[in-house]
């Protein structure tokens, strides 16, 4: 696949996300830099637990977008507490892994991320944090994901 | 070949016995006493032929062309019967896992709502009415560009994507991900699996062709319960059976093996155990089993001490601890006093229990040793089997130099195969006891063992002797005889084995 397809592919999702930004979400425009990555910022949902609060969303985008996803990582000082995400920013979402689809956007990720926040009942770390992070690679992506609770 | 006649022969003469008693089994200890001395031929070789007929397990060879072939047969077949296109028919029987006679079975039962077959197999039905696309100009999802519709494609699902998207798609999921038969819809969310019609109008490039329909074949393979790779490096065979059956196959490529696990043929012992001996002799569990057997732990914090000298008098040497205690009873130190080398306190009741931990351990270490170090020896003769061939080979050719016709010299060849099947039947008839509580059956079968293994260390070592000209006729004579006894005695074990299968003797351990 040329990287010009990819290219306008992520130009496209850009210009959406910049023209009508559904709600919590916005584009950090200081992001955008030549590499094929970029920021966003999510606003926990109000009446949740995370209400107002602001995190950041780093997207990575490979050679292979979007036949192969995103890696999607929580970066920055504000990192959500919650039993999905590791204190180094990973996020366990089938969706990022392996129920990924071409047809998916950045936008589609970010409302999942925002979803899973809102659904959460209690701020905790995931009971494996503390040897995951230890043990982990740089690259979410590379974590063999055990989808083992839909429920939050 | 004239060995195979005489055996023939001799089985015709029985008719008495069918199964196995403890007195017919005393009675073969005898005659094998006699048989070692001088070569009487057992006349009875008892029930040869019936074991022959027993072990006819109908199966055949197919090469990679015959998969294909029978993959469109079946699907031709059902095709006659439901009349449903034959790409989605493929999805269908992949899932019921080529088992047509269950998809038939389902597809009568579900009669009037046979729309939930296809949507259990993720296929949308052939007879719902389609949608139709009808905008002119749609944007692709995955692209985002807006192309004719003449350039967007999909399944009957109505996702539609171009087809530059689509080919892309495919190819990251064949070449990447390895999937064949369970690519889903690039769709979100969207289980509709993607037939072999579409991959093969979109796909132009060999090689993604080329892997997509390997995939497709061992998808095949995998998924009939009827058929099994022969599991030799390299070999690209299938085995094809009527029915499904812990029994031996064996490839056109030589290779002998396991219909059910694939392991090499392991008769008698059961596919369960061997699976558990195997991962047994991978893994570790018996280096625990040394290490209690060998160090003792200290009574206070529970590090592991092996003792390579010195009196009993024991100081821990971990940093925090520095307990003294008595290497022989385990008890503290003090109480001791002087006696460094005697210990009168011995039988205090947690000594007593320790030692008793520790003595188990080593008898089971004992015990693996015993099966394991037997398993080992005939494995390794194994081994050694190409090296016995070609040496036999030679013999045979030595023997023929010295007046003997080509066939008469056969017997050389026959008296390795028997050979190397004793051995790897006694092989695993360690592996078979090992798994077993004593019972007088498992006496009756060690016997049977004992038998076996001692005829098939004699046929070896016949085997080892030099031939000369004044020799031939007798060794000829006493092969032969060995043998045969060899091949019976193996029968009887097997037989006595497979009858305690059926009447549930064998007592297993936990």
């Amino acid at each position: 696949m040329s990287a010009h397809f990819v290219q306008k592919r992520i130009q496209k999702e850009i210009l959406t996300m910049r023209k009508s930004p559904p709600p919590g979400i916005r584009l950090c425009e200081d992001s955008l830099r030549s590499a094929p990555e970029f920021m966003v910022e999510l606003t926990g949902a109000t009446g949740t637990l995370y209400s107002e609060q602001i995190f950041k969303l780093l997207f990575k985008f490979g050679e292979r977008y979007p036949f192969e996803s995103p890696q999607v990582t929580f970066v920055g000082n504000c990192i959500p507490v919650h039993p999905h995400v590791y204190s180094n920013g990973h996020i366990c979402l089938s969706i990022l892994t392996e129920d990924w689809s071409p047809a998916l956007s950045t936008e589609a990720v970010c409302l999942s991320v925002i979803s899973m926040l809102s659904s959460c009942t209690e701020k905790k770390l995931p009971p494996d944090n503390a040897f995951y992070i230890r043990t982990c690679s740089k690259n979410p992506k590379d974590t063999k994901w055990w989808f083992h609770d839909d429920q939050v | 070949m004239d060995s195979d006649e005489d055996f023939d022969y001799y089985d015709a003469g029985d008719d008495e016995e069918d199964d196995l008693s403890l007195r017919d089994d005393a009675d073969d200890d005898d005659e094998d006493e006699g048989y070692l001395d001088d070569n009487i031929i057992v006349s009875e070789a008892p029930h040869g032929s019936e074991t022959k007929d027993e072990e006819v397990y109908p199966h055949e060879c197919l090469s990679a062309d015959r998969i294909v072939d029978l993959m469109v047969e079946i699907l031709k077949e059902v095709n006659d019967i439901v009349n449903i296109p034959p790409t989605t028919l493929r999805i269908l029987l992949a899932h019921f896992n080529w088992d047509k006679e269950l998809l038939l079975e389902k597809y009568y039962e579900y009669d009037g709502n046979q729309e939930r077959i296809f949507k259990e197999a993720h296929v949308v039905s052939p007879f719902k009415m389609k949608r139709s696309n009808k905008s002119r100009d749609v944007s692709c999802e995955i692209c985002c560009s807006s192309c004719s519709s003449s350039f967007m494609t999909g399944l009957d699902c109505g996702h539609m994507f171009c087809k530059g998207c689509w080919s892309q798609y495919l190819r990251t999921k064949i070449m990447d991900e390895g999937m064949s038969q369970t690519i889903p819809c690039p769709a979100f969310d969207c289980e509709i699996i993607v037939d072999d019609a579409i991959v093969m109008s979109l796909i132009s490039d060999k090689k993604v062709r080329l892997k997509y329909q390997h995939l497709m074949t061992n998808s095949f393979v995998e998924c009939n319960s009827l058929l099994k790779w022969c599991p030799s490096p390299d070999c690209h065979h299938v085995i094809k059976v009527e029915y499904r059956d812990r029994r031996a196959v064996k490839c056109d490529c030589g290779r002998e093996f396991c219909f059910e696990c694939s392991e090499s043929w392991h008769d008698p012992v059961l596919c369960v155990h061997l699976k558990k001996w195997l991962k047994k002799c991978d893994d570790d569990s018996e280096t625990s089993n040394w290490i209690s057997a060998n160090t003792k732990e200290c009574p206070k914090c529970q590090v592991t001490i092996e003792k390579d000298g010195g009196c009993n008098h024991v100081i821990c040497r971990s940093q925090t601890c520095k307990h003294e205690f008595c290497w022989v009873c385990l008890g503290p130190w003090d109480p001791h006093g002087a006696s460094w080398y005697n210990c009168n306190r011995y039988n205090a009741d947690d000594a007593k229990k320790a030692r008793d931990t520790q003595q188990r351990s080593r008898e089971m270490l004992q015990r693996y040793l015993f099966y394991c170090n037997r398993y080992m020896n005939h494995l390794q003769s194994l081994k050694f089997e190409h090296k016995l061939y070609a040496r036999v080979k030679r013999k045979m050719e030595e023997m023929q130099q010295l007046n003997m016709s080509w066939i008469e010299v056969q017997f050389l060849k026959k008296a390795v195969d028997v050979l190397c099947q004793c051995r790897q039947t006694l092989m695993y008839t360690y592996v078979f006891a090992f798994f077993l509580k004593r019972n007088n059956q498992l006496l009756l079968f060690e016997d049977n063992q004992a038998d076996l293994e001692k005829a098939t260390e004699t046929l070896s070592e016949y085997l080892e002797r030099d031939i000369t000209t004044a020799s031939i006729r007798d060794i000829k004579q006493k092969v032969q005889d060995k043998y045969r006894y060899c091949d019976s005695r193996r029968s009887v074990l097997l037989r006595h084995v497979h009858e305690g299968y059926d009447k549930e003797w064998w007592d297993y351990l936990d």
